[in-house]
């Protein structure tokens, strides 16, 4: 009896000093293997009678669980420390700088943002988005909305021509939106809602002008909408436009070819070391030109000026692009400049929407 | 156009303050540009006398003042540079603190080279009242020292200058603007008849007109014995007041009707004048010396009043210096004529003359005051200048038509809105010369023959909300109707929008280039045809539409390198010119990356970094095209492109060889050095018009989600094929090996280098097989591998690498 107290002493001793797994392995295969010490005690039990089998069976066995037992809680001992001596050598430098997603990094244009903004707002009131070429002729650009020929009307329009044809007529880069408001009106029967964002240009270059700028006019016709309808979208606009909650505005009656009666439109603002505030303060900023359609506009397009009216309004994106976002130049908003651009851009996921914001 | 206050209190009874009659101005439609009032602006500056004037002891050109100011303290010493300060002279001095306009300082008390001055006597270019500058100013010998300097030289008068539309020539004059006013309820109009004066003999001068479409009017009168010579100081004032020059009594009558009464006339010296006068087209080549001293050469166009001489003046623009009136003038001709409005345009347009005179003709003067003006000049002249009257001699028309608008009184609600009491409009109209007959609803309304723009119904709505004022017009909520809310954007409005949110998402940075380029860029993009030539472009550099965008783009990613901002990604959407027809006019999307700007991220990086190369083009063209919508699995790649890519790293995407919607890879080094760039940098340029537009699909749910029950199975192959070959054939090659079963095969790996052929590469895929109805066998899987490896090698000469 004493031997096999002896044997399991010394083997859980071992399994006490085994320093690995392998060790531990060596020292299960040695006692519980096929050729181990305690197998082959199990394996004497045939040989006896079924006296001793039953006590020597019963110590033998209570000696192999024993053996078991202490196998398993030893590997389990032995696995948890090699983990944490793995883990204890595995380190990062947390503190390594990130890389600028893509996301974070590209923008998009004020203008673009802008565009998208103004669309975003004429779309909740009804209208739809309509354009058209930049190569314009000179019946759409001028004549066709009442700039009669000679008129100096024309000449402060100052027009990027092309060479001429060879039957005399010449294109010309065109000076405002307004014949995308000519080709809606041939080509849509009233009622008519549009909005007409696009690219002009005029031959002018200096602090306050480029020879390329944007405008977007809008359009209305129908049988009933008038001046007073015109005042409220406009103001409802701004309100949208500049995100604030009043604003001042004043209409003033002004003169275009195309409009009568023609209106010139400013919004009081405080102007405050570059900052612009709206609402309030003593200047009267200019930022947009309305009216009725003239009846000799309607007429050129084939509406019956007795029987339909509507409104127009026009105004430049890039100004009041500058207006909200605080842009004091006008021309670097064509210089391209990456620093300008990661300043004053937007980052691509930011989406003009009613419900978010516009900008936010 | 400008004049003062006691010029418009002239012809308007008022006592309306400045502001009020300024806001007034503005709100009818006569916007104030601004008001200069110098009796504010010169207050500090006085009348003093200079007591001695000693040389400065270190500095030749400096003389010592002592100055009585005249408020009884003790002389002012003042250091002055100018040649005519001495002892006695009356002038204008400013003490310490004074704002100079003329040089933009507020002055302090200085040393000046060891001599302190407390002041300074000033030149009338310092008080920015003309542009003299030679020295100080020098005043009468009785102006009154200790006294202000503006009021004394009435220059408390303010002047306003308004912004005047193109439409409104009957404000071109101070008269006109007083009407407006007085029909504002800011005063009465002082309008006297304007009584003939009777001729004392008949007019020696005969006028013959050879085109009456040319000049539908001539009034002509000579007034004998008349005395020239500077003007009374009123009128001398008046037109120094707006900034005119006075010359003499006879031209300075000419200037003040021009501004007074928008009736621009012409004076000649009969004496230089040679036989009768005619209106004619001008000879092609004839010139004319003319008032400004400079020469012009003429053509038929130009509409000239010539005598035996020649031509003497330009018509309704400029005289002739031959035929001026100087102050040896003693016999005048007074001219007024009415001219047609294009021809004045074009011709000043086309001498590059602005004067008054063509201002006010090119927009239309008031046919009927023709004649009257010429009287009211005709009085002027005696008035000043004596002499006798001659008749006067009228050809062609002395009035204009008549013209008469029915004016439904609904047209002021319908087309503004608001409602305007019948007795309101009454008022309104006749005080700014209408003539209404009728209460209604359909009225007669006679226009005046100065208001030349008024023409129908809304003119005459515009003429009474102006008045009434368009802040009354009641705001009135605009109904968005029972439209249903949909999208608003056209298609290609859409894939703008989105093919810029989603090349900025990849970390590209959005630019807005010119829509004109220089001529070879053009050229080297397939542009610089006749028809995109601008005839007059703003620089040269900027002279031809665009065919791409990527000359701009390129000009500004090598403008951020100068900089000094290398790793720059730039992309553009927008219009580009194939031609000058609207169908021509396409949208671009474009990039262009250099440096470190890959699309592994901006910059070097411990993470990887890598410099940009044809693939992130690749990949951005790609991102684009699916944002827009495109069909991907249509799209192919063809290698090549055009002459400004690099000809091996550069691809063709298309639709079939029919539809190619675009190009990307590295930019060629030949075109790059065209447009003055250095490379290497990327690019890729896509038509979004050419995209096909997807199905309009009924609904919006999708189909129901098919999962497999069946694990997919992957294999890895490692082919070994010659360099030319595609890896996008391989990938084909393995696909159409089992449509259903392979669900997708990915390039893994491509090799090129030690223990591979100098003229092969390896190029290893993985194979995704998807069982669709039992788990495959380990035979039926080896057979779908041997079956691949088969296609490959027989499409692509590979061979399965070891």
């Amino acid at each position: 009896m004493s031997d096999l107290v002896t044997l399991e002493t010394s083997i859980l001793d071992q399994i006490a000093a085994a320093g690995d797994e392998a060790a531990l392995e060596a020292v299960r295969v040695a006692a519980l293997g096929k050729k181990g010490s305690i197998s082959a005690l199990l394996a004497t039990l045939g040989k006896m009678s079924p006296e001793e089998r039953k006590t020597q069976g019963a110590a033998i066995n209570l000696a192999k669980d024993a053996v078991t037992q202490a196998l398993n809680a030893r590997r389990e001992v032995l696995k948890q420390a090699a983990l944490d001596t793995r883990l204890a050598a595995e380190t990062i430098d947390v503190t390594l700088p990130l890389r600028e997603t893509a996301a974070e990094s590209g923008r998009i244009h004020p203008l673009s943002q802008v565009w998208d903004e103004l669309t975003t707002i004429f779309a909740d009131m009804g209208f739809s988005i309509a354009e058209g070429p930049d190569i314009e002729t000179d019946d759409y650009n001028f004549t066709k909305l009442n700039f009669p020929e000679g008129h100096p009307a024309r000449e402060m329009h100052d027009t990027f021509f092309f060479n001429p044809k060879q039957d005399g007529s010449r294109m010309l880069l065109r000076t405002h939106t307004s014949p995308v408001q000519v080709r809606t009106m041939l080509t849509q029967k009233p009622p008519i809602r549009v909005v007409c964002p696009g690219r002009t240009y005029r031959i002018d270059s200096d602090a306050t002008h480029t020879p390329q700028f944007h405008q977007v006019e809008g359009l209305v016709i129908d049988k009933q909408s008038h001046l007073g309808h015109l005042k409220w979208i406009l103001h409802e606009f701004c309100k949208a436009f500049f995100e604030v909650d009043h604003i001042n505005m004043r209409f003033r009656p002004s003169f275009f070819p195309f409009t009568e009666p023609s209106l010139e439109v400013d919004i009081q603002c405080r102007r405050d070391k570059g900052e612009i505030r709206f609402g309030e303060g003593e200047d009267w900023l200019e930022i947009l030109g309305c009216g009725m359609v003239h009846p000799n506009v309607l007429r050129a397009c084939g509406i019956d000026p007795d029987v339909y009216q509507g409104f127009a309004w026009g105004m430049g994106i890039d100004r009041i692009a500058m207006l909200k976002y605080g842009i004091a130049d006008l021309r670097q908003l064509f210089e391209n400049d990456v620093r300008w651009l990661n300043h004053y851009g937007f980052k691509p996921l930011d989406v003009p929407t009613i419900a978010g914001g516009l900008s936010s | 156009m400008k004049f003062t206050l006691s010029w418009l209190k002239e012809h308007l009874d008022t006592d309306e303050p400045l502001e009020k009659l300024a806001d007034k101005l503005t709100m009818i439609g006569l916007e104030v540009e601004s008001i200069e009032d110098k009796a504010r602006q010169l207050s500090p500056f006085t009348i003093a006398r200079v007591i001695s004037a000693e040389q400065h002891p270190n500095a030749d050109r400096l003389r010592v003042c002592m100055v009585d100011t005249g408020d009884g303290s003790a002389p002012v010493q003042v250091v002055c540079g100018a040649p005519n300060a001495r002892a006695g002279l009356i002038s204008v001095f400013s003490p310490p603190g004074s704002y100079i306009p003329g040089k933009n300082i507020t002055l302090g008390i200085g040393t000046i080279r060891g001599v302190e001055s407390r002041g300074m006597l000033c030149s009338a270019a310092e008080l920015q009242i003309s542009e003299d500058h030679d020295g100080i100013m020098e005043l009468p010998g009785d102006a009154p020292v200790g006294k202000g300097y503006a009021d004394w030289a009435g220059l408390g008068d303010p002047v306003i200058e308004i912004n005047l539309t193109p439409n409104r020539q009957d404000c071109a004059g101070v008269h006109g603007i007083a009407r407006d006013l007085s029909a504002a309820d800011m005063g009465k109009l002082k309008d006297p008849a304007i009584k003939p004066i009777k001729g004392e003999f008949p007019c020696p001068v005969q006028v013959t007109v050879e085109d009456a479409t040319l000049c539908p009017g001539f009034a002509l009168r000579l007034v004998r014995g008349v005395k020239n010579g500077p003007s009374p100081e009123w009128l001398q004032k008046r037109l120094t007041s707006i900034g005119l020059r006075p010359i003499n009594a006879l031209v300075d009558i000419t200037n003040f009707m021009t501004y007074d009464r928008a009736r621009p006339l012409h004076v000649f010296d009969a004496k230089k004048v040679k036989g009768n006068l005619t209106v004619r087209r001008a000879r092609d080549g004839e010139t004319l010396l003319a008032l400004d001293g400079r020469t012009y050469t003429l053509d038929n166009g130009v509409c000239v009043i010539a005598d035996e001489h020649g031509v003497e003046s330009l018509a309704g623009i400029m005289g002739g210096e031959a035929s001026g009136c100087d102050d040896n003038t003693t016999d005048v001709l007074i001219e007024s004529a009415l001219w047609n409005e294009i021809n004045i345009a074009q011709s000043g347009r086309k001498l590059g003359i602005n004067s008054d005179a063509r201002y006010r003709f090119e927009r239309g003067v008031d046919p009927a005051f023709m004649v009257p003006g010429l009287e009211l000049a005709t009085k002027m002249v005696m008035d000043l200048c004596g002499g006798t009257p001659s008749e006067n001699i009228v050809v062609g028309k002395r009035f204009g038509e008549d013209r008469v608008i029915d004016f439904p009184l609904t047209e002021v609600k319908r087309l503004a809105g608001i409602e305007v009491p019948l007795v309101e409009i009454k008022l309104i109209l006749s005080r700014l010369g209408f003539m209404m007959a009728g209460n209604g609803p359909v009225v007669k309304v006679a226009i005046p023959s100065w208001r030349t723009d008024v023409q129908g119904k809304a003119d005459i709505v515009e003429e009474i909300v102006r008045i009434v004022g368009v802040d009354k017009v009641p705001m009135t909520p605009f109904e968005r109707g029972e439209e249903p809310r949909k999208p608003v954007l056209t298609p290609i409005q859409l894939r703008t929008r989105r093919a810029k949110r989603a090349l900025a998402a990849r970390g590209i940075v959005e630019a807005v280039t010119w829509s004109f380029i220089t001529r070879p860029a053009a050229e080297l993009f397939g542009g610089g045809q006749a028809e995109l030539a601008l005839a007059n472009p703003i620089a040269s550099d900027m002279s031809d539409m665009r065919p791409s965008l990527l000359p701009g783009l390129v000009a500004a990613v090598q403008a951020n390198i100068n900089r000094g901002y290398p790793d720059v990604a730039l992309f553009e959407v927008g219009q580009v010119f194939r031609g000058d027809r609207p169908e021509d006019q396409f949208v671009a999307a474009s990039g262009v990356r250099h440096g470190y700007a890959s699309s592994k991220g901006p910059g070097r990086h411990w993470s990887g970094s890598a410099i940009t190369d044809a693939m992130d083009a690749k990949a951005d063209a790609f991102a684009v095209l699916a944002a827009a919508g495109a069909p991907m699995q249509a799209l192919q790649v063809v290698p090549g492109g055009p002459a400004w890519l690099h000809p091996g790293r550069s691809a063709t995407i298309q639709i079939g060889p029919q539809n190619v919607l675009g190009y990307f890879g590295e930019l060629h080094p030949r075109a790059l050095e065209t447009l003055g760039a250095d490379g290497p940098m990327i690019a890729f340029e896509l038509i979004l018009e050419r995209i096909p537009e997807g199905k309009q699909k009924a609904t919006r749910a999708r189909p129901p989600i098919e999962f497999s029950a069946f694990q997919p199975v992957s294999r890895d192959f490692a082919f070994i094929v010659d360099r030319s070959v595609k890896a996008g054939d391989i990938v084909r090659s393995a696909q159409n090996v089992d449509k259903k079963l392979i669900s997708g095969v990915t390039v893994f790996d491509v090799y090129e280098g030690k223990g591979i052929d100098p003229d092969k590469k390896s190029i290893a895929i993985a194979v995704t097989i998807q069982p669709r109805e039992k788990t495959l066998t380990d035979q039926e899987i080896d057979a779908v591998a041997a079956k691949i490896v088969a296609e490959v090698t027989k499409k692509t000469g590979g061979t399965l690498r070891g």
